[in-house]
């Protein structure tokens, strides 16, 4: 379960007196297993929203349910904790730890959350084999190319079995052969799962292979109808 | 080059610098200290090495040559012949003595000159001789030297009273002769009068000689050497001053390459803050390449910001240089504290020549800095431009390669001789190592990080693997540090090797309970043979040994060495001398037997069992060298003798120490009670116990010592800000990532947890790699730059507490500056870096 309640957020604009506006009463309710898209223009502030569904930040009002646990009440470390725990990210810049292996990237929720040794290994290695990556588990980000790297993200999002998992422009890099190939894969281990997935994009087409997709604009967070694809149960 | 490529020149030479701000201002802030401390330094030398010759030119006026004997003197009836010679135009002789000034423990050089040919010799005495209304050659009558005036505190008509053996002679001071006259702290007094009332009657120390107009120099010197008795030679006033400046060469030229430490180590700095932005920038240059800027513009245009950054750096360091040799002259003197020009009170004197040296050094420092970067700019492959990825630079094989070259080169330079008194060679030698052991760095500190166990915290995993990923750019940035850490160990195991050897030294050379000794000075204070029976005869004393300090000419030194007298056989002479090596022939039956310094031994080319001659006095003897002694005391040497067979030699029952042996169950207090009650005229003199002395000399020792961890200090502090310049310059680059440790749960402390362990982990390496190659340099410092510079030698002793006290505080402020320098990335902002990119 994830909620959003009345959810506003501004930033100091150039006059300190009058902060600019950027999320104005978002709501949404989430239930485990939904996968949405969130599209909108360049600065509407879609990457504000995950960073406040992440606990990245704080809204000015309203409150960020996760579980039925007010990411409000909690403070800096204990919001790390969560994050650490019920969630996942992919990225449009796939940003794997350079000088960590693929095995050593996947496994790093694993690790952070006390898991080791065997366990953890066939943890890493199903996420691999389930990205198509198995054999390159020893390699270094540098000698992937983007949309390898991607998938590797991808595992990592996923590998801790996380609540939410939130990917901002992740087929942004990537050309369009391999962002069907990691949007495919996300959507596949995310219903396997469970886990709510929230898709930011500016592409129609990896919108497309959500559940449903909303568009953000300065009045707030409406669904598009006609764009749902039907749910798989 | 047209405007317009001049223009993309300047704009490819400025970029950088201007990129990198901070990073420039640390470069240029590091050269000027680098030169500042050599450039002050070498003033503060220069101002007293030019002090020193003038000194001793001021002591010889005009002469052309000079006819000299050790401070017994010689017969006078030595200056007849002399003055006779058909070349000599004018002799002039002079009485030379150091004297103990009653009431003070200072002694002064007196003078006894013939007031009317030393005006002729030397005209800036004739001027003030007649100005006073009393006569110079009346018997109490002396003129002080300005110096002289100031440290004792007198005026024209004061009293002035000297001691001669036992007995206090008073004088009257006539006047106080112009600055020119002399600049050590002398009296100046009538010839006669000097003879007869301190002690000299029939004795010289010297004649000064001034030779007729078109006589060669040479050729008169060679003949009165011919003609002269032993232990008198004749020299030129130049070789005299040059003598003086060599004995405290060593020390200077020591401390002046202490100083360029500090400029050795800002060039490290300099090189790891360029390397490190050629590492980051390879993409730039490759394009660069790419668009058609050629390899030589490229290196031209990396070297001439470094050019920049030297010359606006070596350009402040003139100026606060200066400041600090003014400041150094007038807080510690001119030996910065370490005893060697009692005495000479210098001015500070700027030589631009100096000045314009360290402008130089500065600059060529930076650029030599630069240049290992600049050819690594210039080599990136222009195809890098267009690929994403490696960006590693793959020279690390190479570079590993060098420095083992380097080392073995130093190897080599370890086998050569002094040049001229100074280790160049030795201090080559130590460049080459450490320059060999930045090269071997990153081999190094991925060896050290496989041996890593692996842990399971995440931080610090994610630490090592980052370490491991960037072995060399993380120790180009260490290559500061590490150099100057390298020193500071070696200074750390030098000092300490030469304190403890010093104190164990002492402990052996001090084997009586008490000793008397009787000031610095040797021919006019000193006990007779009654005062040695007085003090024999003291009921808690079982035994006193004297001890006469003399000197002993050998042909071919300039100098004369330091002749001690005292009892001493075979035998015992274990006992009181630390002996280094001891004969193991038979001493020929009409060879007195003798035991040298190793300064000595270096310096006669001799070894234990060996046979020379020298003489005391006028008489000339042969010796047999049974052993050779380790001697703190006497860089010029030093010959001890049996006090029987001096005094059989020469007839001198003069003492200048007394070493005093209590009864059994006898207290030391008691004793010096004895001696202040019933011998007050020898309480007088210098009474200490050996504890005493130990104090005294390792005080000494330490105040000399301070300068150099000043110096070695400034020099790790350097190290430091280098590490801070890469952290910061590393911790910009890895922003998103840092963010990205963010999101995925490290906490915040985590993250700086991490910064500090990559820090601690990497002074670590610095550490352990210092520890090793400062040790290396250390027993260079040791057997080769000491032995080569002071001719002695020392026992190695590894301070281990001091050194584990600095690697942990080393690796602990690595870790701070780490953290410091990475505090951006625990703020909230960091969370942003890593959607920066859209
Ligand atoms: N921490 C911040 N401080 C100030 N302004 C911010 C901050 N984060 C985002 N903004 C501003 O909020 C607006 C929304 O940004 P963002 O959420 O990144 O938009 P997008 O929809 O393109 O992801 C932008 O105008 C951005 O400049
Ligand atoms: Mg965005």
């Amino acid at each position: 379960m994830l909620t959003l309640r009345q959810v506003r957020k501004s930033f100091p604009g150039p006059d300190p007196a009058r902060p600019r506006p950027v999320l104005a009463e978002v709501s949404l309710a989430l239930e485990p297993g939904d996968y949405i898209a969130v599209m909108g223009e360049s600065g509407v502030g879609k990457s504000t929203l995950l960073n406040l569904i992440a606990g990245l930040d704080v809204p000015d009002s309203g409150d960020v349910l996760l579980e039925g646990q007010s990411l409000a009440a909690l403070d800096d470390d204990a919001r790390t904790l969560l994050r650490r725990r019920r969630m996942g990210f992919v990225f449009q810049a796939f940003h794997l730890l350079p000088h960590l292996t693929v095995a050593g990237n996947v496994g790093l929720p694993l690790a952070l959350n006390g898991m080791a040794g065997t366990h953890a290994d066939d943890r890493i290695n199903e996420l691999l084999e389930a990205v198509g990556l198995r054999d390159r588990r020893d390699s270094f980000p540098k000698e992937l190319s983007g949309g390898e790297m991607q998938r590797v993200a991808v595992a990592r999002a996923l590998v801790h079995r996380p609540a939410v998992v939130l990917a901002d422009e992740p087929t942004g890099n990537l050309d369009p052969e391999s962002a069907a190939q990691v949007l495919e894969l996300l959507r596949a281990q995310l219903k396997r799962d469970g886990s709510i997935g929230i898709l930011v994009t500016h592409s129609a087409v990896a919108a497309a292979t959500t559940d449903r997709v909303y568009l953000l604009t300065r009045q707030g967070l409406q669904l598009q109808s006609g764009t749902t694809t039907p749910r798989q149960e | 080059m047209s405007s317009a490529n001049a223009q993309l020149f300047a704009a490819l030479v400025t970029g950088p610098l201007r990129h990198a701000a901070g990073r420039t201002l640390l470069a240029v802030v590091v050269i000027a200290l680098g030169v500042a401390l050599g450039l002050g330094v070498t003033l503060v030398n220069r101002s007293a090495a030019s002090e020193v010759s003038l000194a001793a030119r001021s002591l010889f006026g005009l002469s052309d040559l000079v006819v000299q004997g050790t401070n017994a003197g010689f017969d006078e009836a030595l200056f007849p012949v002399l003055a006779r010679l058909p070349e000599v135009a004018l002799a002039n002789p002079v009485v030379d003595v150091q004297v103990r000034v009653v009431g003070r423990q200072t002694a002064l050089s007196a003078m006894g000159i013939d007031f009317f040919r030393a005006a002729r010799m030397q005209p800036s005495i004739g001027v003030e001789a007649p100005r006073t209304n009393l006569s110079p050659l009346a018997a109490d009558s002396v003129f002080l030297s300005p110096a002289a005036a100031r440290d004792l505190g007198l005026e024209e008509g004061d009293q002035l009273t000297v001691q001669v053996g036992l007995e206090p002679v008073s004088f009257h001071v006539a006047g106080i002769l112009p600055a020119a006259a002399y600049r050590q702290r002398a009296m100046v007094l009538d010839i006669g009068t000097a003879q007869w009332r301190l002690g000299q009657l029939g004795k010289l120390q010297r004649v000064e000689l001034r030779l007729r107009s078109g006589t060669s120099t040479e050729a008169v010197q060679r003949r009165i050497a011919a003609m002269l008795p032993p232990g008198v030679s004749v020299t030129t006033p130049g070789a005299e001053t040059d003598e003086a400046l060599r004995l405290t060469r060593a020390y200077r030229s020591n401390l002046t390459a202490l100083a360029l430490v500090a400029l050795f180590t800002g060039a490290f700095l300099v090189h790891s803050t360029q390397s490190l932005a050629v590492i980051r920038r390879r993409r730039e240059f490759a394009l660069l390449k790419a668009m058609g800027v050629s390899a030589r513009e490229q290196i031209a245009s990396t070297l001439a910001g470094g050019a920049i950054v030297g010359g606006a750096g070596a350009l402040c360091g003139v100026g606060l240089g200066i400041l600090i040799a003014d400041l150094g002259l007038n807080a510690f003197g001119a030996d910065l504290g370490a005893g060697y020009f009692r005495g000479i009170a210098p001015a500070l004197k700027v030589d631009w020549l100096d000045a314009g040296v360290f402008f130089l050094l500065g600059t060529a420092a930076a650029i030599a800095g630069t240049l290992r970067p600049a050819i690594a700019a210039a080599r990136v492959p222009a195809a890098l431009a267009l690929k994403a990825g490696d960006l590693e630079d793959p020279a690390v094989r190479g570079n590993t390669i060098a420095g083992l070259a380097l080392w073995g080169f130093a190897g080599v330079l370890l086998l050569l001789p002094a040049v001229d008194g100074l280790p160049l060679a030795g201090y080559s030698a130590i460049a080459l190592v450490l320059i060999g052991a930045v090269f071997l760095m990153p081999a190094v500190t991925r060896l050290l990080l496989r041996l890593l166990p692996s842990v399971r915290s995440v931080p610090l995993q994610i630490a090592t693997a980052h370490l491991r990923g960037t072995a060399r750019q993380a120790t180009t940035s260490l290559s500061a540090i590490l150099v100057s850490f390298s020193l500071m160990v070696a200074m750390a195991v030098m000092v300490t090797s030469f304190r403890t050897s010093l104190d164990q030294w002492l402990e052996k050379i001090l084997p009586a309970d008490l000793y008397l000794r009787a000031g610095f000075t040797s021919e006019t204070a000193f006990l007779d043979a009654n005062d040695v029976t007085a003090l024999a005869a003291l009921p808690e004393v079982e035994r006193v040994d004297a001890n006469r300090f003399a000197q002993l000419a050998v042909t071919g030194l300039k100098t004369p060495l330091g002749l001690i007298a005292r009892p001493i056989t075979e035998q015992n002479a274990g006992r009181m001398l630390w002996i280094e090596s001891t004969a193991t022939n038979v001493a020929l039956p009409d060879a007195q037997p003798v035991w040298i310094s190793e300064a000595a031994a270096d310096l006669l080319s001799l070894r234990s069992g060996a046979v020379f001659t020298g003489s005391i006095g006028e008489r000339a003897v042969q010796f047999s060298v049974r052993g050779v002694y380790r001697d703190y005391e006497r860089q010029n040497g030093g010959v001890v003798i049996d006090h029987d067979a001096y005094v059989r030699l020469t007839g001198d029952l003069r003492t200048n120490a007394a070493w005093l042996w209590l009864k059994p169950g006898a207290d030391v207090d008691h004793l010096v009670n004895s001696i202040h009650e019933r011998l007050p005229g020898l309480a007088e003199f210098d009474v200490r116990r050996p504890g005493e002395i130990r104090a005294i000399t390792l005080r000494v020792f330490d105040r000399t010592f301070a300068v150099t961890y000043l110096l070695e200090i400034i020099a790790v502090g350097i190290g430091l800000a280098g590490i801070a310049a890469s952290t910061s310059a590393q911790v910009i680059a890895r922003r998103a990532e840092l963010g990205v440790l963010r999101h995925v749960g490290l906490l915040r402390r985590q993250v700086g947890f991490m910064l500090a362990a990559e820090g601690g982990l990497l002074g670590a390496v610095g550490v352990l790699a210092g520890l090793v190659i400062g040790s290396v340099v250390s027993l260079i410092l040791i057997y080769v730059v000491n032995r080569q510079s002071f001719h002695w030698s020392m026992d190695v002793y590894f301070p281990w507490v001091l050194l584990m006290a600095f690697s942990v505080s080393l690796v602990a402020a690595a870790a701070l500056t780490a953290v410091w320098s990475g505090r951006l990335s625990l703020r909230d902002d960091i969370i942003r870096a890593v959607k920066e990119d859209w």
